[in-house]
């Protein structure tokens, strides 16, 4: 029998039972995918679009604050499917859920809750509040103070030009009439509106003043962006209108 | 140098080296001028755990089944390869969990957790609890120990992962923005079925400013007679003034001529000590008082409770209304 010594003293040896040992696990885990007709679930509202659509202007820009800020180190947003979690957070994320999402913001590490359904659970003063100094209305809470979003504008300069690049990557924002007519298509006039990149700027702005996220609405703040970005968080899919099966098929 | 020579030399392949000491072989290497490795074989017991492992990943990537096809496909023991649950059934675009036909699938996550949502001891005794605590009508839950004793237990864990953030772990409330939920007064209504409707439809709070319409003395004459509605000492003629300010300033028309307050507006009892926005218990004297008060009518407010009914169910709802209940009466 060879002895152990003679593969750790030789290199290239070494190199190649490595690599073989690795692609076992690869292999074991890429192969059944090609097996698989879909992962991500195809969820439509009652009209027949699709419930989740891609991020507003002002909601991605808020998305691009969140991973600047670094909250993904102590924020998951993926509910798994485990009777604790569905108890605390809601249903389970699903694939569809993070399908416009470039990287995707899973994570496992959660010194703080799961995020992936906070929308609509705090009002946006409480958000504003809360990120500005989260002590002052949870005084447990080890979480960061981020008092400068509320201080500093937003900087919209390079707006179109991250969703032209979402676009090269799959996320369907619209450029031409064809793109938008596919959209209304898809997503229903409203929503085809908001993924027009020629209107991007124009709606950022309509949307901030309506929302009024962080409660002054005379200043475009990276306050008014993240809010957006939370407030939308887990609310696309109304799982009151869906049967269970209907997920549990994808799997 | 010569001990680096004695290294070198010693370093050479396959020249067994043995501990002076011990006679034991060694790996060869030395450090520190003296310092060497033994090279002994690992325990016998050791070794034999480690074959284990090996076998004991064979047979479970077998039986588990890890590669569920073939002769493995209905696995081998039961309840590893299969799952059963009920569908749900949505009619009138509500969805009945577990009320649609049985459905048998290959194992996965989501599927048990469907299926422990309609089998699980503990989840199932959770429904019954949630749902008799709902059909229950209040004064009797409250005297029941065991159903009062689960609202306090179960009450406390939605409380903290829904409501906690605004109304703070004891539902005390922060005076300016969340208001106490123990103290048993309400600007919403006190019955059962308001608290309800409140935590189900969220609420929006809306007290007026007042600095565009009165002047500042007239907005300090009329903060001296709401201090005076809950028994402050103020400056009476002050107060005398504000009375009249408070009937024609239209501070009357939503919280009443005599201040009690409204619920259908959520307009704050003026007449009792109890605050939410002014934080007069803070202030240290009388002028304090009068400032703080003063504060609210000049800049009015602004807040608003979330709607709860997408997130909690009706009856878990009404478990809260009851810990909230169990909560002010303690
Ligand atoms: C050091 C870890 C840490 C970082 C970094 C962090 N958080 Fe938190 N976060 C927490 C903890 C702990 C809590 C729970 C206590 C609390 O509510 O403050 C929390 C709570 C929250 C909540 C409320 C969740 C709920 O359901 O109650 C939100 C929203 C949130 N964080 C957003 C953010 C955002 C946005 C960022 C980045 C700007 C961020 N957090 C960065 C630790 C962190
Ligand atoms: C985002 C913060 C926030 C959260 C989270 C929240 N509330 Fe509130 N709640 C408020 C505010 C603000 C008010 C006062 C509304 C007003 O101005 O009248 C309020 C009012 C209430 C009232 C009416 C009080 C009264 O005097 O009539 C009840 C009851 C209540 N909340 C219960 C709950 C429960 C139960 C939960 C958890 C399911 C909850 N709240 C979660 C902010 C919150
Ligand atoms: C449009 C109706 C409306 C009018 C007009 C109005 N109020 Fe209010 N007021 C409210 C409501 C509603 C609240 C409670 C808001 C909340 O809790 O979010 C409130 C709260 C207050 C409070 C805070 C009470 C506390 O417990 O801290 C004071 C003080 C007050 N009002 C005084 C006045 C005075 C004085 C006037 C007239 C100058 C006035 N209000 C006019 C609706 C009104």
């Amino acid at each position: 029998m060879m002895k152990h010594e003679s593969i750790e003293t030789n290199a290239a040896l070494l190199i190649v039972l490595t690599l073989a040992a690795i692609s076992i696990g690869g292999l074991v885990e890429i192969v059944p995918l090609f097996y698989i007709e879909g992962t991500v679930e195809d969820v439509k509202n009652a009209d027949g679009k699709d419930a989740v659509r891609p991020y507003t202007g002002l909601e991605q820009l808020g998305r691009d604050i969140y991973t600047r800020e670094g909250c993904y180190t102590c924020h998951s947003q993926m509910i798994r499917p485990f009777r604790d979690e569905a108890l605390r957070y809601g249903h389970y994320s699903l694939a569809a859920e993070s399908q416009y999402d470039h990287p995707f913001q899973w994570g496992s590490m959660r010194r703080g809750p799961d995020l992936a359904r906070v929308g609509g659970k705090y009002s946006s003063a409480w958000h504003t509040k809360h990120l500005i100094a989260p002590r002052s209305v949870v005084p447990e809470s080890i979480m960061p103070n981020y008092p400068w979003l509320q201080d500093t504008d937003l900087d919209i300069s390079d707006l179109t030009a991250k969703m032209k690049t979402l676009k090269k990557v799959g996320v369907p924002y619209s450029l031409t009439k064809i793109e938008y007519d596919a959209n209304v298509e898809q997503f229903g006039e409203d929503v085809a509106k908001k993924l027009d990149i020629n209107m991007s700027e124009k709606n950022l702005m309509k949307d901030a003043k309506l929302g009024n996220f962080d409660g002054n609405p005379d200043k475009l703040s990276e306050m008014d962006a993240l809010v957006a970005y939370l407030q939308i968080l887990g609310t696309m899919i109304d799982f009151s209108k869906h049967d269970e099966a209907e997920f549990i098929k994808f799997r | 140098m010569a001990d680096i020579d004695k290294v070198t030399k010693q370093k050479v392949k396959h020249e067994v080296i043995k501990d002076p000491l011990t006679g034991a072989e060694t790996t060869g290497h030395v450090w520190d001028d003296t310092l060497m490795e033994f090279n002994n074989p690992i325990p016998t017991w050791w070794l034999w755990a480690f074959y284990g492992t090996i076998v004991f990943t064979i047979a479970y990537f077998i039986m588990y089944p890890s590669w569920p096809t073939g002769l493995a496909e209905k696995g081998y023991l039961k309840g590893t390869a299969e799952l059963t649950y009920k569908a749900d059934i949505i009619k009138d675009g509500k969805r009945i969990v577990g009320g649609g036909e049985e459905i048998t699938t290959h194992w996965n996550t989501r599927a048990l957790l469907a299926h422990e949502m309609q089998n699980d001891p503990n989840e199932l005794k959770r429904q019954e609890m949630v749902k008799t605590v709902a059909a229950t009508p209040l004064a009797s839950v409250i005297k029941d120990p065991q159903q009062s004793q689960f609202v306090l237990a179960y009450g406390k864990g939605i409380f903290g992962d829904y409501c906690a953030a605004c109304h703070q772990a004891g539902g005390q409330g922060v005076i300016g923005h969340y208001p106490n939920l123990i103290d048993d007064a309400w600007l919403w209504g006190a019955d059962s079925a308001d608290i309800e409707l409140t935590i189900r439809k969220g609420r929006k709070g809306n007290m007026p400013a007042h600095k565009a319409s009165m002047t500042d003395a007239e907005i300090a004459q009329t903060a001296n007679y709401v201090l005076s509605l809950s028994g402050e000492s103020v400056d009476s003629a002050a107060a005398e003034h504000g009375k009249k300010l408070f009937n024609t300033k239209g501070c009357s028309g939503c919280h009443m001529p005599t201040g009690i307050g409204m619920k259908a507006l959520g307009s704050a009892n003026l007449t009792d000590k109890i605050w939410t926005q002014a934080d007069v218990p803070a202030a240290v004297d009388a002028k304090a008082k009068v400032a703080a008060v003063k504060t609210i009518i000049a800049n009015g407010f602004k807040r608003e409770m979330p709607a709860w009914e997408s997130r909690l169910s009706n009856d878990e709802i009404k478990v809260l209304v009851a810990y909230l209940k169990l909560l002010s009466a303690n």
